[in-house]
């Protein structure tokens, strides 16, 4: 329902501490930054992007986590159980 | 007289009508063709054929209305050479002489002026064409952006080839110029509303260089063209499919688009194949002579980026289809109004 | 094509073939899965992509409310449009937006016919209007769930820090979970299970979905918008339905935190405070399901400013957009469908938004007419 894209962040805008430059495939937009403010983002991040603003920091860990994952259904009996295993962490709660 | 069979029940006209879509479609053969041609009306394709002594002349005009007037790598008055130029390549002709008329807002700076008409020279004089005549209006201030320009050309057709939708034939292969999406977005981008900026630029050019050379390589194997220009490369195959009753299928990852243009694209839920170009086109060629055709294009410069997109089937008629590398398919639809920027 | 990362990786065609397999391998074949897409983004990724062609005929995917162009009842465009009509006001909105209908036409028509309407690709880009025309009253007529409101909410905070007096907010928020709970309730609905919303779960985290799949016994998988994300979610609730589970699950752990976002949540909260009711089109009135400014913020608020009564118009009533919209009715087995009613001249909304149940599947019949399924 919403059309959120991913973006890196190739500048930091000293003057609006607001803002961030992303760039998504050669296209570049100042966006808002304030709903991260407690990510502590930095240059060379990739965050989601929504209407303007930053709504989410990516993972990476998390991304590749999930293609590796993935890329040994098939092949071992164990990852499809590991599919499972994607399960929040409840201990956070 | 006979009264026009009309079937057009908008009651009022939209921006949508002049977008090239479906609207423009509707309007175009609901209205205007019935009045001006009657029961019969010729094919409709960017230039019209008149008989001339032994000669086959092709016809065509265009207007120009373009917010900002300049942007990245043109500006209006080079787009009114080149669109009309292209409009008669794409009929096969050779263009021999431009008209101009300028309508002109009271207001603009008579440097503006001067900028679009060294535009216009400059563009005519790259492809070799004259500019013969025009006329000039002025009207009030606020009602026409600056600057509107409409174009009329007339061309020579080569008698070595007969481009129409009818002859398109299963197995045919379908060839596009170049990266696709460039002007459109280039231009959305300057009006500098959505604050987006990329290094990008308007692709606008004559291309009857490359038209004839395609001719001189592969006359007999040459089929069809058209400069997706308004609803891109979408509407352009949707209007071939229909016409002449055939699928076309699609490689949607064969498409050349520059990454800005995908960025873009992407950020503001668009679809590359409907932004408009300026100086790409389609050719339908038979596979005898695709090789050769690519070759050629190929060769020029600015051609490296022409790539076969797809090929012509019997079925589904009417249809565009695209097909990706695990099996999934999709349907291409033609551009439905104005491309709008979505955040959903 | 040029590569896009944490996109491309996810359209890797090898991998999307294992997976599809992998569901084939552990479908039930003689039992019909219902799974809903709750979110307008999977309907338009599932059709974009073509997975239906990918999985087993017995799974069969009802589209969702997660669309909040669809769900926009009439009258709220109505209200919209009546401010949009005003001479001095310069009426801003999404672009999609600009081709829903009201009663008396769409914001498109409008336009054309004279009134000042402006597409915007962010709030912010409206509160920016405001500021070069101190003289006019500029409106952002605000949709979108949980992922938008956070933006519109931080516009509203800078107005108010900036002091906009000319800048107010039509709010049309809506919330996500008071929805997936009426069509849960609703007698003739039968769901096996939810692909849960990707982006709205970057703001509200996954804790709101815990009760709802413990009450109703349903399992819910929060999922990304690319094609290996949904087939793993479709793959992950194949599982917990094998194995009797209903849990919770989030396949989209590269962009969903468990908590969510809070600063997000924080502004929303600042901002907006829960209507006790509002009209979905198509579901009718669910209460505790949308959002409102506080009174805190009254002096930005397009209602209050502008006097909007609660203009109720039904639907049209030939339209069971409802009914499509809860999943009871397949769009095409509506009698408008592809006749009155198409992408071009919407009646119902779920025409209108590429999102929409309706418009996606006006190009899915096509495309299977012309595939000759």
């Amino acid at each position: 329902m919403c059309l959120a894209i991913p973006g890196q962040i190739v500048e930091m805008l000293d003057g609006d501490r607001h803002y961030a430059v992303v760039n998504v495939c050669g296209v570049r937009r100042k966006i808002n930054i304030d709903l991260l403010k407690n990510e502590h983002l930095l240059l060379g991040d990739w965050v989601l992007i929504h209407v303007g603003f930053a709504m989410s920091k990516i993972s990476e860990e998390q991304a590749n986590e999930q293609l590796n994952l993935l890329s040994m259904l098939n092949e071992s009996d164990e990852a499809i159980e590991e599919v499972q295993g994607y399960q929040f962490d409840n201990e956070k709660v | 007289m006979k009264t026009a069979k009309v079937n057009f029940t908008d009651s009022y006209i939209e921006l949508a009508h002049g977008a090239g879509g479906k609207a423009s479609r509707r309007l175009i053969e609901g209205l205007l063709v019935p009045y001006m041609m009657g029961d019969k009306p010729a094919e409709l394709n960017d230039a019209a054929y008149v008989e001339a002594n032994g000669s086959r002349l092709a016809f065509t005009a265009d207007s120009f209305v373009v917010n900002p007037l300049v942007f990245p790598g043109g500006s209006i008055g080079e787009l009114a050479v080149n669109g009309t130029i292209n409009d008669l390549a794409m009929g096969g002709a050779k263009p021999l002489a431009l008209v101009t008329t300028l309508i002109i807002e009271a207001g603009l700076a008579t440097s503006e002026l001067e900028r679009e008409v060294a535009a216009i020279a400059k563009a005519a004089q790259r492809v070799g064409v004259p500019v013969v005549g025009g006329d000039t209006k002025v009207v009030e201030h606020g009602k026409a952006d600056g600057l509107y320009i409409t174009t009329a050309g007339i061309g020579l057709t080569d008698p070595r080839v007969s481009l129409s939708s009818r002859n398109v034939q299963p197995g045919d292969h379908v060839i596009l110029s170049g990266a696709i999406g460039d002007h459109g977005i280039t231009v959305l981008l300057a009006r500098g509303e959505l604050d987006l900026e990329a290094d990008l630029t308007s692709d606008t050019r004559a291309v009857w260089p490359f038209v004839s050379a395609l001719i001189e390589a592969a006359a007999p194997g040459l089929r069809w063209l058209r400069d997706p220009t308004r609803g891109g490369v979408a509407t352009a195959l949707n209007e071939l499919a229909r016409d002449a009753q055939v699928a076309v299928i699609l490689d949607e990852e064969a498409i050349p688009v520059r990454p800005a243009v995908r960025g873009a694209c992407e950020i503001l839920g668009l679809d590359p194949l409907h932004i408009a170009n300026e100086g790409q086109f389609l050719a339908v060629i038979s596979p005898e002579y695709a090789d050769i055709a690519l070759k050629t294009l190929k060769s020029m410069p600015g051609g490296e980026n022409a790539k076969c997109i797809g090929e012509i089937q019997a079925e589904p008629k009417k249809a565009v289809l695209a097909r990706s590398q695990y099996g999934g398919t999709r349907l291409i639809d033609m551009l439905i109004g104005d491309p709008l920027p979505r955040i959903c | 094509m040029t590569t896009m990362k944490y996109v491309d990786e996810f359209r890797n065609p090898e991998l999307i073939r294992k997976i599809s397999e992998e569901i084939h391998r552990h479908v039930d074949p003689d039992y019909h899965y219902r799974f809903m897409e709750v979110c307008g983004g999977h309907t338009f990724s599932i059709f974009r992509f073509g997975l239906q062609n990918l999985l087993p005929e017995n799974i069969e995917l009802v589209h969702g409310p997660g669309c909040p162009v669809c769900i926009l009842p009439m009258g709220r465009m109505d209200n919209g449009l009546s401010i949009a009509k005003q001479q001095d006001v310069i009426f801003t909105a999404f672009g999609d937006v600009m081709r829903v209908p009201g009663k008396h036409g769409t914001p498109l028509e409008l336009k054309a016919k004279g009134a000042d309407i402006r597409m915007v690709y962010s709030p912010l880009d409206a509160l920016n209007i405001a500021m070069k025309n101190p003289d006019r009253q500029v409106v952002l007529f605000a949709i979108g769930f949980e992922t938008t409101a956070p933006s519109t909410a931080l516009t509203l905070m800078r107005a108010r820090e900036l002091d906009v007096p000319n800048f107010s907010v039509f709010s049309n928020h809506v919330l996500i979970i008071p929805a997936m709970q009426a069509i849960l309730d609703s007698p003739d609905m039968r769901i096996d299970g939810f692909i849960g919303p990707g982006h709205v779960s970057s703001v509200i985290g996954a804790r709101p979905y815990e009760s709802i799949a413990k009450k109703y016994q349903k399992p819910i998988i929060i999922s990304g918008f690319e094609p290996l994300d949904l087939l793993q979610s479709i793959l992950m609730l194949v599982k917990q339905m094998r194995e009797g589970r209903f849990e919770v699950e989030n396949q989209y752990s590269r962009v969903v935190p468990y908590e969510g976002n809070m600063s997000a949540l924080d502004v929303m909260k600042e901002v907006f405070e829960v209507r006790s009711l509002f009209e979905w089109r198509g579901l009718g009135a669910i209460q505790q399901s949308a959002l409102k400014l506080r009174p805190e913020f009254a002096k930005w608020d397009a209602e209050v400013r502008f006097q909007v009564e609660g203009a109720r118009v039904s639907d049209p009533q030939m339209a069971p957009c409802g009914q499509v919209l809860k999943g009871i009715l397949k769009p095409h087995q509506c009698q408008l469908f592809g006749k009155e009613c198409t992408p071009e001249h919407p009646v119902g909304a779920l025409m209108v938004s590429s999102e929409g149940a309706c418009a996606a599947y006006y190009h899915y019949v096509h495309l299977q007419e012309a595939v000759g399924e």
